[in-house]
């Protein structure tokens, strides 16, 4: 089935206007050695064969573990009118809205999530989205040494460490210099280090807030540290956390980036995801991505436009902030519903949840023998446990059971194979909680 | 005019609630210092979920879409996006799946069914295109340009070769020139000769020992097959220069020829153009790459593996690799939904599909070449270009009323003023999933607009008139900066 419309009449009265013979006339231009007799692929499946398929290979995935997995991906409440919204046909087959006067809708919509993303981070100017936590980050490096004109970055031990990859995989060919603070899981920011990592030449800090063990630091004196060297301040946040948090913003945060999967998009495996990014008004020209203005149509009324386009590679080409195009926009507005689903009341219920959640857990945990609780700072919904045993092997025993403890830290703090990072949730029950901790207990 | 969600806020109003706290929970004091928290909650609206449900139904009804309107956005092929793919997207045992747990120790056991849908997927895409290996990490299609430039950029540096470079046709997309930037390289332009194909002499001209890669779409941007695309290849190839395929207008060749054959060494595919995926407005995409055999150990980690019992795992030991270029394994729903797609046309029904856009695409430049300039006026593939730079010097018409006048004959317009070397360019990309009655439609209403613009050129500044809004004012959004409520 290739959903082509065409009945054999029609399509012959089409290559007779054309003045061909036959749809192969059509590829007259592909030299004859380069052209292909087939591909050697199936022919197509009906659609209730597709289905089959995918139904039975779905079924070789375990998605009803209790899962305590986080590291960035969350397994957070979708109330049910987001699917239902984002199913809707005129948001989801419409593209980048070039022509205003037929994509309101998208346009409105981005404006509203830029709104609510500036609300959350107390920032000035939110873009309509990136791809994904990491690639938002590494935006923002480079975005921080375009405004600076320095080439060194300076990335705390906090820092996701699969966000830390992707920045060295995009600063590596940038001509950037990037420094790497060790991590110490559990403790805050090192100030030291930092202040010792500091100099004229360093476009922007890079810290993450909670970092990626889950610990909660109050940035303020880090701005401070960074903006006395002239340089930025990056932080990447966790959104649910912001129902609660003090705003990056008015920490004295200039960009703030995040990984929006909490606010109503599925685990599904790992993407897509949606990239947050917000700047200080003074940076706002040098945004990557679309952005989305308010003006008004030549009858005055009120209506929204893709603005600042004079940054974007469709018209700057080499010379553009950024080449990213596609974003990830059927993302935001799951976002913007979501958001706007919770409520101001919601967003921060949820938070207040998740952070009982975990400390209820945390204080379960930390009465089976031999478990150490690492974070000596406040922690939000995550925490990393000390077992005695190797991590992975006590996630693979309880994997049996039908829990996902938690990600070992193993694979990327070598010396660190007994942490464990445990992610809470409000899905989590306590039933489930007690379960983690029962069988945590046999295993020992 | 529709109100913002914010200005339909009421203080009070909930529309969510959450599972309550079980004592043992709720116990003590927030364990968390005030010191770390806002005095206030963010200032999100208070609504309930009849005006969440009301408010963003009514914005939806403000767009044009592939489900409401013809949508000839070329280089953006919006073909039909078949249900099914969404449908399997939506499955639990996908939709539901932590992408962390086949990285625990006995957790790919319990994801197989994902990493089959990544490997297989994979494989088709190798036959599709002629490559030796695939990436499918890249989230959108130049996140996938990136990839490939980085990956050129490590095949070089393995060879001690330290070329700097990159030549790219002025009619490219503009991401070519600054995907290659990102990576590090400066950008040479290289001219188009008259019929629409790279202008070889300047090519030769450009082509130096430090052009590492030569960035071509194909067909190109014009809509045109690159007639002497082979002889290009083989005088990069002869220099120690990579060729880049830009796989925006894919669509055109599935089937009847593959980038690999065609001599190219690293391909991004756009699956949300090519293969069927949703455009949601802008995103999410995602831009798979695949490359020759020199270049399979800089693939980004992991990769997906197969060993001969059939059994899937993550092969993160790739120590060449250009490193992570997303979190986990690119974006697999998207991907989900293009293996399905693959799954449904199968080999026949991806040529039938490619036959059928060249196939439209000449129809309406047919039935548009008396009316209209087209400045390479040959058999096209997936597309048509257009000029209105006949109505322009006559009587002041420009592309963007063409497109004007298109919104009130209920037609998304075409994409405009792209490429940048066409003077009023417009750019028709039908699809193979319209009918030829839809195209009868919209070439005579672009044939009356034609028309119109020498018979009452003053009819096109109120244009559109259909929309809820009017002609909208650019320059103050640029000035005035408002960019939240």
């Amino acid at each position: 089935m290739s959903f082509v419309p065409h009945t054999p009449r029609e399509r012959g009265e089409m290559l007779a206007a054309i003045g061909v013979a036959s749809l192969d006339d059509l590829f007259a231009d592909i030299p004859p050695a380069l052209r292909l007799e087939r591909l050697e692929m199936p022919d197509g499946l009906s659609e209730q064969e597709v289905y089959d398929h995918l139904h039975r290979l779905s079924h070789r995935n375990t998605h009803d573990l209790a899962c305590f997995l986080g590291g960035g991906f969350y397994d957070h409440t979708i109330p049910a009118a987001v699917d239902s919204l984002v199913s809707r046909g005129e948001f989801f087959t419409a593209y980048t809205p070039y022509q205003p006067e037929v994509a309101q809708g998208t346009l409105q919509a981005i404006f509203e999530f830029q709104s609510m993303i500036c609300r959350l981070t107390g920032l000035d100017a939110a873009n309509a989205s990136l791809y994904d936590g990491g690639t938002a980050l590494a935006e923002a490096v480079m975005t921080a040494a375009s405004a600076t004109r320095r080439d060194t970055v300076v990335i705390t031990g906090g820092v996701n460490p699969v966000y830390r990859r992707i920045v060295r995989t995009y600063t590596r060919n940038a001509g950037l210099r990037l420094v790497e603070l060790p991590a110490a899981i559990g403790e805050a920011t090192d100030r030291q280090a930092l202040a010792a990592a500091l100099n004229d030449g360093v476009a922007a800090v890079v810290v993450q807030n909670p970092d990626f063990f889950g610990s909660i630091d109050d940035l303020g004196d880090i701005a401070a540290q960074a903006h006395a060297a002239g340089a930025l301040l990056i932080a990447s946040v966790y959104p649910v956390a912001l129902g609660l948090l003090k705003r990056p913003g008015d920490m004295g945060v200039d960009i703030a980036t995040g990984e929006g999967q909490s606010l109503g998009l599925p685990l599904g495996f790992g993407g897509p995801c949606l990239g947050l990014f917000a700047v200080r008004q003074a940076l706002v020209r040098k945004m990557p991505g679309r952005i989305v203005g308010e003006t008004v149509d030549r009858r005055g009324n009120r209506c929204y436009v893709l603005t600042l386009q004079a940054r974007e590679q469709h018209i700057r080409r080499e010379k553009a902030t950024s080449n990213i195009c596609s974003n990830t926009a059927l993302c935001a507005l799951r976002a913007t519903i979501h958001l706007a689903l919770l409520g101001k009341a919601g967003l921060r219920e949820q938070a207040e949840i998740c952070v009982r959640k975990a400390g209820y857990a945390r204080r379960r945990l930390a009465q089976i023998p031999g478990i150490r609780l690492r974070n000596r700072q406040p922690v939000f919904n995550e925490f990393v446990i000390e077992l005695p045993l190797d991590a992975e092997e006590a996630v693979a025993g309880l994997l049996e059971r039908g829990i996902a403890a938690g990600f070992p830290l193993g694979r990327y703090y070598p010396g660190e194979e007994r942490a464990l990072l445990v992610a809470l949730t409000e899905k989590r029950t306590r039933a489930e909680i007690d379960a983690l901790a029962r069988a945590l207990e046999e295993l020992l | 005019m529709i109100p913002l969600i914010f200005e339909r806020s009421v203080s009070g109003r909930r529309a969510l609630t959450f599972p309550r706290l079980t004592e043992a929970e709720r116990e003590g004091p927030l364990p968390l210092p005030a010191e770390y928290c806002a005095d206030e909650a963010p200032d999100l609206p208070e609504v309930s979920e009849l005006d969440v449900i009301r408010h963003y139904t009514r914005l939806s009804q403000q767009n044009y879409s592939v489900d409401t309107h013809f949508y000839p956005l070329g280089s953006c092929t919006m073909k039909y996006n078949p249900r099914l793919c969404e449908k399997v997207a939506a499955l639990d045992g996908f939709a539901g799946l932590h992408p962390l747990l086949p990285q625990l120790r006995g957790g790919a056991a319990l994801t197989q069914g994902a990493l089959e849908v990544l490997w297989h997927s994979g494989e088709l895409l190798n036959e599709l295109t002629g490559m030796a290996g695939f990436t499918l990490q890249p989230m959108a299609g130049a996140h996938g340009e990136l990839t490939g430039m980085l990956l050129i950029a490590a095949y070089h540096r393995a060879r001690g070769d330290t070329r700097r470079t990159v030549l790219i046709p002025d009619s490219a997309h503009g991401t070519n020139p600054a995907s290659a930037a990102m990576a590090g390289y400066s950008i040479v332009a290289v001219g188009t000769d008259a019929d629409g194909n790279v202008d070889l002499d300047d090519f030769k001209a450009r082509l130096t020992p430090d052009t590492a890669a030569v960035m071509l779409t194909c067909p190109s941007t014009l809509g045109l097959f690159e007639t002497h695309v082979r002889e290009l290849a083989d005088i990069a190839h002869a220099n120690g220069t990579l060729l880049y395929y830009d796989g925006a207008n894919l669509n055109a060749m599935m089937g009847r020829a593959r980038p690999g054959d065609l001599g190219f060494d690293v391909v991004h595919l756009n699956v949300h153009k090519t293969l069927g995926t949703p455009h949601g407005g802008g995103g999410p995409g995602a831009g798979p790459v695949g490359v020759r055999e020199a270049l399979l150990p800089f693939l980004p980690a992991p990769i997906v593996t197969r060993s001969a019992d059939g059994t899937f795992a993550l092969d993160y030991d790739r120590p060449q690799s250009i490193g992570y270029i997303a979190p986990f394994y690119g974006n697999f729903g998207v991907m989900l939904r293009a293996y399905a797609y693959m799954l449904h046309l199968g080999g026949n029904g991806l040529r039938e599909a490619a036959d059928h856009a060249v196939l439209n695409a000449n129809y309406l430049r047919v039935r548009l070449q008396e009316a209209f300039d087209i400045p390479y006026n040959r058999i096209c593939m997936h597309e048509v270009l257009l000029s209105a730079g006949r109505q322009h010097k006559t009587g002041g018409i420009r592309a963007l009323d063409f497109a004007k006048g298109l919104i009130d004959a209920g037609f998304h317009p075409p994409t405009i003023y792209f490429p940048l070397i066409v003077h009023e360019a417009m750019m028709i990309e039908p699809t193979e999933t319209e009918s030829k009655a839809t195209l009868d439609a919209f070439a005579d209403a672009l044939l009356r607009l034609a028309r119109l613009a020498e018979t009452d050129p003053g009819a096109f500044a109120t244009m559109p008139e259909s929309t809820h809004i009017s002609r909208v004012d650019e320059t103050r959004a640029a000035r005035s900066m408002v960019l939240k409520a």
